[in-house]
């Protein structure tokens, strides 16, 4: 391969490129949040329902509380989120996967828990965890979690059982490798292009389902802020205050597309098949 | 071979895979024996259990697909049959090594080849990655691939077939093994490269003394680099032979049938402007799922008589260190 400056990159790209550039932005403003915004939560009645302003960028809520301020601590909520499930569901998916793929054994008890699993709707899942323990992210993220497992685990294990019958996996037992070293030197590393593809898609399927739940009330407390229960308080108010719905909801949709434009690009990028072409 | 015992010697090796169409006998009673530095040819169609002895030899074959069902395997006087798994693994890359048909695919891909060669030396010989790495290099430089010490750091997808069949053969070479299983080296390969890779592997087998057993479907490559043939049919063996006696008076008529069915030179023939057809040996390997009644080659055979059909040839003893399985041995077709 030729050795390619910063702007082949970008040509050959342009889905990564355009997806990184704006998760760096929300990552950004997320990290940045305390100085570039306001306190969220500030209650300041005698500004309620402000349309966008100078002073008000994307106008105030019913309480008076900054749209600005709660949209750009909202970010963190998100990507928070997004991130830990992802990385949550793809260790333990990864994990399990790589067992199931190459123990009969495991794989036929595994599996059939991994379909149980699948058979529970996140949403549900997540009103019933919130139910009996105290709401908090941690209680989100796991009920995202869950439900994301057995995706992973199908998709590794599908991809070790093509690896196992592989001559270079035969060759490396005719060449007497250990089991442990058999998984994860030789196979997991070959497992791991499209596992990190899945886990894009992943985060951005946590991340509206975490606006989902908050959206209910089922998510993170409301003291915290997150671009769901930003949206469902200023749900009552969409004909006085349209701000405080459409903003957010503009940031979900632009985050949401981000991390979309950044799986397609890896995924194009990671798979031989489809780079040749490029 | 007189007196000492054999580096590697198979009694009676059946290998069975149980499937839902029944049991198919791979390979179901087949001898061989092996001495120091010696190369011994397999042949035989696809399918006749060349690969499957092999397999069965570092007991490779997949558990829950196959199992030897009988038959022994020694190997510098231990028995391998019943080794315990991990004693077999230490056996496997290090005493005994085996290198694959496909160079293309045998490699990992997210592995240099350095990476790959020094880990079966850190496997099998306890010692530290550094050290390991310069034997990769002295190995590759060994295989003969160029500028070894920056190729050390490729990735296999930089390398050629050959290339890599020669990378594939530093590997099973790096921990000095008494014993080289070869299947099929040099089928993937097109035929200068096939050339260069025997020679390669007829001189380590001089400089390093390793027995080789060579699995092909070519009687050239036999040619090339055996001291002895068996001939391989339907999981059994049907002949065998010093090379030099085998090309000169092959005596079962399957073997005579492949040596008829391979392409030749011929120039008289060539300037007459008549290229004698190919022959073919009629018909197909017989499945193996159901018992043979007499010799498996029967219904392909020209010379095949009554007691063809009903009774099991046996291996016999022919003057010139030659066995043959075959009532008819040496009998020209009709």
């Amino acid at each position: 391969m030729p050795p390619q400056g910063p702007w082949t990159f970008v040509r050959r790209n342009p889905t990564i490129v355009i997806g990184g550039l704006l998760m760096l932005f929300l990552v950004a403003i997320a990290l940045a949040a305390p100085w570039i915004a306001g306190d969220p939560l500030k209650l300041a009645p005698v500004n309620r329902l402000r349309p966008p302003s100078e002073r008000f960028w994307f106008g105030t809520d019913q309480f008076g509380r900054d749209v600005y301020a709660r949209t750009v601590h909202g970010a963190r909520v998100s990507l928070v989120v997004g991130f830990s499930v992802a990385i949550a569901a793809s260790l333990i998916g990864l994990a399990v996967g790589l067992l199931c793929g190459f123990y009969r054994a495991v794989d036929a008890i595994a599996m059939r828990i991994m379909d149980g699993i699948m058979a529970i709707p996140s949403i549900l899942l997540a009103i019933a965890l919130i139910t009996l323990t105290r709401p908090g992210l941690w209680v989100v993220i796991a009920a995202i979690v869950i439900p994301e497992v057995p995706r992973i685990v199908r998709l590794t294990r599908s991809v070790v059982l093509s690896l196992r019958a592989q001559p270079f996996i035969e060759a490396a037992i005719a060449g007497g490798t250990r089991t442990p070293r058999l998984l994860l030197r030789h196979i997991l590393p070959n497992t791991l292009a499209p596992l990190i593809v899945q886990s894009t898609y992943i985060a951005a399927s946590a991340i509206l389902t975490e606006a989902g739940l908050s959206f209910l009330g089922v998510g993170v407390p409301p003291e915290i802020p997150s671009w769901g229960n930003i949206i469902a308080q200023g749900r009552s108010f969409f004909l006085i205050a349209p701000w405080s719905i459409l903003i957010p909801g503009a940031f979900l949709a632009v985050m949401v597309l981000g991390v979309n434009m950044l799986g397609d690009g890896l995924r194009d990028r990671l798979d031989p098949r489809l780079a040749r072409r490029m | 071979m007189a007196g000492d015992a054999p580096l590697l010697e198979v009694r009676d090796l059946a290998c069975h895979f149980f499937t839902l169409d029944g049991v198919v006998r791979a390979v179901d009673g087949v001898s061989l024996a092996l001495a120091r530095g010696e190369t011994l040819g397999i042949v035989g169609e696809s399918g006749c259990g060349k690969s499957v002895t092999a397999l069965s030899i570092l007991r490779l074959i997949q558990k829950g697909a196959g199992r030897i069902v009988g038959g022994s395997v020694r190997f510098e006087g231990r028995e391998l049959t019943t080794l315990s798994d991990d004693e077999i693994k230490e056996l496997r890359g290090h005493r005994i090594s085996m290198i694959f048909q496909e160079p293309m695919t045998s490699l990992n891909p997210v592995l240099t080849v350095g990476v790959q060669i020094a880990e079966n030396v850190v496997r099998h010989t306890g010692a530290g990655w550094r050290e390991a790495m310069d034997r990769a290099v002295e190995m590759l430089r060994l295989v003969r691939v160029p500028d070894p010490e920056r190729r050390v750091h490729d990735y296999p997808h930089q390398l050629s077939g050959g290339m890599r069949q020669r990378v594939m053969i530093a590997i099973a070479l790096s921990c000095d093994p008494q014993l080289l299983i070869a299947d099929e080296p040099t089928t993937a390969l097109d035929v200068t490269i096939q050339a260069q890779i025997l020679e390669l592997m007829v001189e380590l087998k001089e400089k390093t003394g390793t027995a080789i057993l060579m699995i092909t479907h070519d009687l050239g490559v036999v040619a090339e680099t055996c001291q002895r043939v068996m001939v391989m049919y339907a999981g059994r063996k049907v002949e065998e032979a010093p090379v030099g006696e085998l090309f000169a008076n092959p005596l079962h008529p399957y073997t005579r049938g492949l040596m008829r069915a391979r392409p030749r030179l011929d120039e008289d023939a060539e300037a007459a402007g008549r290229r004698p057809r190919l022959q073919e040996i009629p018909g197909i390997v017989p499945s193996l799922n159901r018992p043979i009644a007499g010799c498996a080659f029967a219904p392909r055979c020209a010379l095949a008589t009554d007691r063809c059909r009903a009774e099991r040839p046996e291996l016999e003893v022919r003057p010139g260190g030659h066995l043959v399985a075959c009532f008819e041995a040496g009998r020209d077709a009709p």
